[in-house]
């Protein structure tokens, strides 16, 4: 096999472009946040209900696709497979640009996102969120020093191989501590799983899949690289059975909770009866997020079709947002059951059905993550040998 | 029923660890509003006066809570300065009147609904920073000056018991701080328990002729509500969730 070369990206005028548009949104998404900071949440659309909105749906989208995208750089390094390995370093640095996007919208949506020093210094041991803290700083430094190793001359495969490891062993970790910041929710019926951490890491590996095949494509297209159809479509064929995979837990995750009389509630109310949240679920995460992409990839073609396997991302990645947005906002839709056997009543919502409208100031917030994400990733691309000249013959 | 002992909590070397921080810094824990006026942050002198043998809860008799009365929330409010701006989405509720009619029987019922001061709080539990903590005599907190406004307790507390502060505030209260973008809920009242007094929304409740609330020592065998707790039957909301609240309810 050749040697691979890699080489950066070129700045043309259409590189420029882009990043004068993604820096735009960055900036407006600055203003949001001063906006909000200035005059409270009260301008946002979360409230005292719906305490987690729009900003932690693109938040944790990100964080959980951060530790997906690093798949393919796993794939090479921890299970050896020699085809993947050209396309490592941009996976470990995609992956931790997206981290960097999530935790931007995360921390900037905070009540105080001044005192992030205090969350940086004072940890809460018994806090999944604190942990979380400590797994999204490691996977920096653990993705950092494997994306060194992978660019240094004369390292052994021994180094990058125990690197990737340790890496991939990190991404694990990361992902359950993500779900489990919902899992462990005991109170509230819409969350309290244990599979929530299994259910959590599958899809960031759908979802982190999805975004590295458009993000690699694009960056070939821009630099009018070679990238081979066949690499396309192997990495659609691992995208649909991801895809799949998200499915199958899902359909435990409610199977399971159907079959318990204490959380038939929330279940007809998500699944059956919840309006606009049982369309999102059933359209846009099973069909749109699920069904169509699956046969997308699937479906018998004569040769590799990657227009397919790039809608059929693109579809992904919007069930995904879908599915976060049906779990973290439709988790507190519905009401806390404080009162089991009691019509209730009160002026503080008790025992009714929440609603919520995301303001714009929301979402500019989330898309500056993406932004952020894309930005990073850009610039990586272009500052280091991060893309081979070739992925037509790996 | 006999409610465990809190003060076994004090063996939590964390929570020696900040109580003694927040001993010896206590000057410090302040923040200057204008000149002349300081704010306590809860943690400083409120936590160094908690006594570690006592356990502060309140029993309300939902039998003796009229449905129409609003006495505690009134109180409530005006003692720590919350208020109804007119959007009942965002605005803070510390406590509120909860109305509940039962599914099977229609039996109809009213209770006063606050923070439960949990033996096992899982708003402690799920904060990052240590900002929600539990003073040594049971009482439930959040440090204002720890809280970073990431609202997870309130995704995690069962009651519904916390405010997230959505707007900047004017006029507060010395003895009750608040603060935009960060979490707030009832303190039972502990700058009055600290001096020896009893909640507002209980003296509030007394002065209505109601009755239906009880204030004090759950530790104290011989304390009023420790007695009345022994004699008549009870219940923590969610109790299947083994959280030892320290608000119980009879009648219920």
């Amino acid at each position: 096999m050749e040697r691979t070369v890699y080489r950066e990206m070129a700045l043309t005028p259409m590189v420029w472009v882009l990043a004068i548009i993604l820096g735009g949104i960055i900036g407006a998404a600055g203003l949001a946040v001063l906006y909000v900071e200035h005059n409270g949440h009260i301008v946002t659309g979360m409230n005292n209900q719906i305490v987690w909105g729009l900003p932690h749906v693109f938040a944790i989208f990100l964080i959980v696709a951060a530790s997906g995208a690093l798949n393919v750089a796993s794939i090479a390094s921890v299970f050896g497979k020699t085809a993947y390995k050209p396309m490592a370093r941009l996976s470990a640095l995609l992956a931790m640009a997206l981290l960097a996007g999530g935790l931007g919208v995360l921390v900037l949506d905070l009540g105080r996102p001044d005192r992030l020093i205090v969350a940086m210094t004072t940890y809460n041991f018994k806090s999944i969120f604190a942990w979380n803290v400590i797994l999204y700083n490691g996977f920096f430094v653990v993705v950092g020093a494997y994306l060194f190793v992978q660019m240094s001359r004369g390292m052994s495969a021994k180094t990058i191989r125990a690197m990737g490891t340790a890496a991939f062993i990190w991404r694990l970790a990361l992902t359950t501590g993500t779900g489990s910041i919902f899992g462990w929710l005991v109170a509230r019926p819409g969350y309290d799983a244990a599979i929530m951490a299994p259910l959590f890491i599958i899809m960031s590996f759908s979802f982190g899949l999805a975004f590295f095949l458009l993000v690699l494509t694009s960056m070939y297209r821009l630099t009018k690289r070679n990238l081979d159809p066949m690499l396309i479509k192997r990495m659609g064929n691992l995208l649909g059975v991801f895809a799949g995979a998200v499915l199958y837990f899902t359909a435990v995750r409610h199977l399971t909770n159907l079959y318990a009389a204490e959380h038939g509630d929330v279940e007809r109310f998500l699944l059956f009866g919840g309006g606009g949240i049982t369309t999102l679920f059933w359209v846009g995460q099973v069909l749109i997020g699920g069904v169509i992409p699956i046969a997308l990839l699937f479906r018998p073609t004569d040769g590799p079709n990657v227009g397919s396997v790039l809608l059929a991302s693109v579809l992904i990645i919007l069930g995904g947002l879908v599915q976060l947005y049906v779990i973290i906002i439709g988790g507190q839709m519905f009401p806390l059951e404080i009162f089991p056997a009691y019509e209730v009543t009160s002026s503080f919502y008790d025992g009714a059905v929440n609603s919520y409208t995301p303001s714009a100031l929301e979402l500019i917030l989330g898309m500056g993550g993406v932004a952020l994400t894309l930005i990073i990733a850009g610039l990586g691309v272009v500052a280091l040998r991060i893309l081979p000249e070739n992925l037509s013959d790996s | 029923m006999k409610l465990p002992a809190l003060n076994t909590a004090i063996k939590d070397l964390s929570e020696v660890d900040r109580r003694e921080f927040f001993k010896a810094g206590g000057a410090v824990a302040t923040v200057a509003l204008t000149s002349g006026v300081t704010l306590m942050a809860f943690g400083g002198e409120a936590s160094a006066k908690a006594d570690a043998g006592k356990r502060w809860g309140l029993l309300i008799d939902v039998n003796k809570c009229k449905s129409d009365c609003n006495a505690c929330v009134t109180a409530c409010s005006d003692e720590n300065g919350w208020e109804d701006t007119g959007n009942p989405e965002t605005d803070a509720q510390w406590i509120r009147k909860v109305d509940l009619t039962h599914k099977q029987t229609g039996r109809e019922v009213s209770l006063p609904m606050m923070c439960q001061h949990c033996e096992d709080a899982p708003c402690i539990d799920v904060c990052p920073t240590g900002a929600s903590f539990k003073r040594a005599d049971g009482i439930v907190l959040v440090d204002k000056h720890a809280c970073i406004g990431c609202r997870y307790c309130m995704m995690a507390c069962p009651f519904k018991a916390r405010s997230f502060v959505h707007e900047p505030i004017e006029n507060q209260k010395t003895h009750a701080p608040r603060g935009n973008g960060t979490v707030e809920s009832c303190t039972l009242c502990v700058h009055r328990v600290d001096k020896g007094g009893q909640p507002a929304c209980v003296e509030a409740c007394g002065k209505t002729g109601n009755g239906a609330m009880m204030f004090g020592d759950l530790n104290d065998p011989a304390s009023e509500i420790a007695v009345a707790l022994k004699q008549y039957s009870s219940i923590g909301l969610r109790d299947d969730l083994r959280l030892n609240p320290g608000v119980r309810y009879n009648n219920l």
